[in-house]
């Protein structure tokens, strides 16, 4: 059985289409996922993102037991920001990609997706055992809803005193939303401006009928996974399972940025990406657009010439483009004549640098 | 709980048929149930207006966002008439399932596959709706 969320009577009453996603019980789309996709594009979206995993690390030395165990330069920090960062094994394989919010000197937030934070929590645990740090997975106490697109701020502003023009991309405050403590993050996964808000678990629903009432005038809808799986993907950004996982090093993802060497002291996987992170790797993340209207889906392979040359790791109609796009591991030099071998046949697809979609700031 | 025509006939894999009854030519669609299932319909491939299909065949396919279904002929015989209509607009799918979201018309031969009436398919589709 899927667990589901707080809001699961509230998703049931607005007739949405539930889905397991990774052990939860998950709106899939409330009605046209199409209509959800262009609301958070042109107006706004509602999401519950309750499933995702947070994961509190804290103490003297809760720092440098994260400089330890991620890949990132977490001790430096700011108070109030947040990053995004990966932990990796041993062999530098992605366990999960996380963003990372600093709460306080000695408090840290893990956010992990919801297919891994239970085996994020405990590599963390392992991690941290020769720090003066305590890691605790809050996951079930926790809610997350967010607000995405370019009203997000607007209709978020109506129920809170939290400076959010000052509030930048990254970062997080705690405040009252509806008269309820919330952190506030201006942080999302849909390439918009937008909000996700952590609450304790009875403040979901509460929350969710006054956000919803605050963005009716706006245009707000509930949004499914299927707008956010698509928003994402426009945006080109990695999804786990899809175009990260554990055979790959975040600079097989074209990800390397987020490896910080030059941090003080050893951290997990170091030795192992310090030997990779020359070498141009066999295959380079692109993004697709195909010129005919069948779409690319994930694990179909990518072909030049009729011989296979990558494979599709996502794949969707853009709403925003007109056409389907996909994001695909492709060999390096293999640019032009690409096909996607799609149920037999082979649709041509025209290889475009990631993002497809960039909004105006 | 999804709109199910009582003048149709029905297949297990939820395409609609309409026409049966003069003996001619039959109207293909896909359901309600379907449809919604699906969401929203991006794409519809059709078999070719002139070729002839076998009932229980696989002669076209449906896209949407999150996912591909195929269609099957629910009656053979020659195919006198695709919907240009609903290729060039997959969302009449969703939009009017039974009416301009209709498919194909077969000039019909032969014994159609077991179809559904429109109760057998309600109880078929209200066990997981």
């Amino acid at each position: 059985m899927s667990r589901p969320t707080p809001l699961r009577d509230v998703h049931e009453s607005l007739g949405a289409t539930l889905t397991d996603f990774a052990g939860w019980l998950m709106p899939l789309r409330y009605g046209s996922e199409s209509a959800e996709h262009n609301a958070v594009r042109q107006a706004a979206g509602l999401f519950d993102l309750s499933h995702m995993g947070e994961i509190f690390v804290t103490g003297p030395q809760a720092a440098e037991a994260l400089d330890y165990a991620l890949v990132g330069h977490l001790s430096a920090l700011t108070r109030g920001r947040a990053r995004y960062t990966m932990i990796v094994d041993e062999r530098g394989g992605v366990l999960d990609d996380l963003i990372v919010y600093r709460l306080g000197d000695e408090e840290f937030m893990v956010v992990a997706n919801a297919s891994n934070y239970e085996k994020v929590a405990s590599e963390l645990t392992d991690r941290a055992r020769a720090y003066d740090a305590v890691v605790d997975d809050r996951s079930e106490q926790y809610a997350l809803i967010a607000v995405q697109g370019p009203r997000a701020q607007e209709i978020l502003a109506s129920l809170t005193d939290a400076d959010l023009p000052a509030l930048k991309y990254y970062a997080g405050t705690p405040g009252l939303v509806d008269g309820r403590r919330a952190l506030i993050a201006r942080t999302g996964y849909t390439g918009e401006d937008g909000f996700e808000l952590f609450v304790a678990g009875q403040d979901a629903v509460p929350l969710w009928h006054a956000l919803t009432k605050a963005g009716e005038p706006y245009g707000l809808l509930p949004a499914g996974l299927s707008s956010r799986d698509t928003l994402r993907l426009e945006a080109g950004m990695p999804l786990y399972g899809n175009e990260l996982g554990s055979h790959l090093t975040p600079f097989d993802a074209g990800l390397g940025r987020v490896v910080k060497f030059d941090k003080p002291g050893d951290f997990v996987g170091r030795s192992a990406l310090e030997a990779v992170k020359d070498t141009p790797p066999r295959r380079r993340l692109v993004g697709l657009v195909a010129r005919g209207r069948r779409v690319p889906r994930h694990g179909y392979p990518v072909t030049k010439d009729g011989a296979v040359v990558g494979e599709v790791t996502s794949g969707a109609p853009s709403q925003t483009l007109g056409r389907p796009i996909a994001m695909a591991y492709v060999d390096s030099g293999a640019d032009e004549g690409l096909a996607v071998d799609i149920r037999g046949s082979h649709e041509p697809m025209d290889l475009v640098e990631l993002p497809f979609y960039r909004r105006n700031k | 709980m999804s709109d199910i025509p009582d003048e149709l006939s029905y297949t297990k894999e939820h395409e609609w048929v309409a026409g049966l009854d003069d003996g001619i030519t039959a109207t293909v669609g896909i359901t309600a149930f379907a449809a919604e299932a699906l969401g929203d319909v991006v794409y519809v491939q059709l078999p070719e207006a002139g070729s002839t299909v076998e009932a229980g065949d696989s002669v076209g396919e449906v896209e949407s966002t999150k996912s591909v279904s195929e269609i099957y002929a629910p009656v053979g015989g020659e195919v006198v008439e695709v919907n240009q209509a609903v290729v060039d607009d997959p969302s009449l799918v969703n939009n009017d399932p039974y009416g301009e979201g209709w498919m194909f018309r077969v000039r019909v031969e032969g014994d159609p596959e077991d179809l559904l009436s429109a109760e057998e398919y309600t109880a078929l589709t209200s066990g997981d709706s």
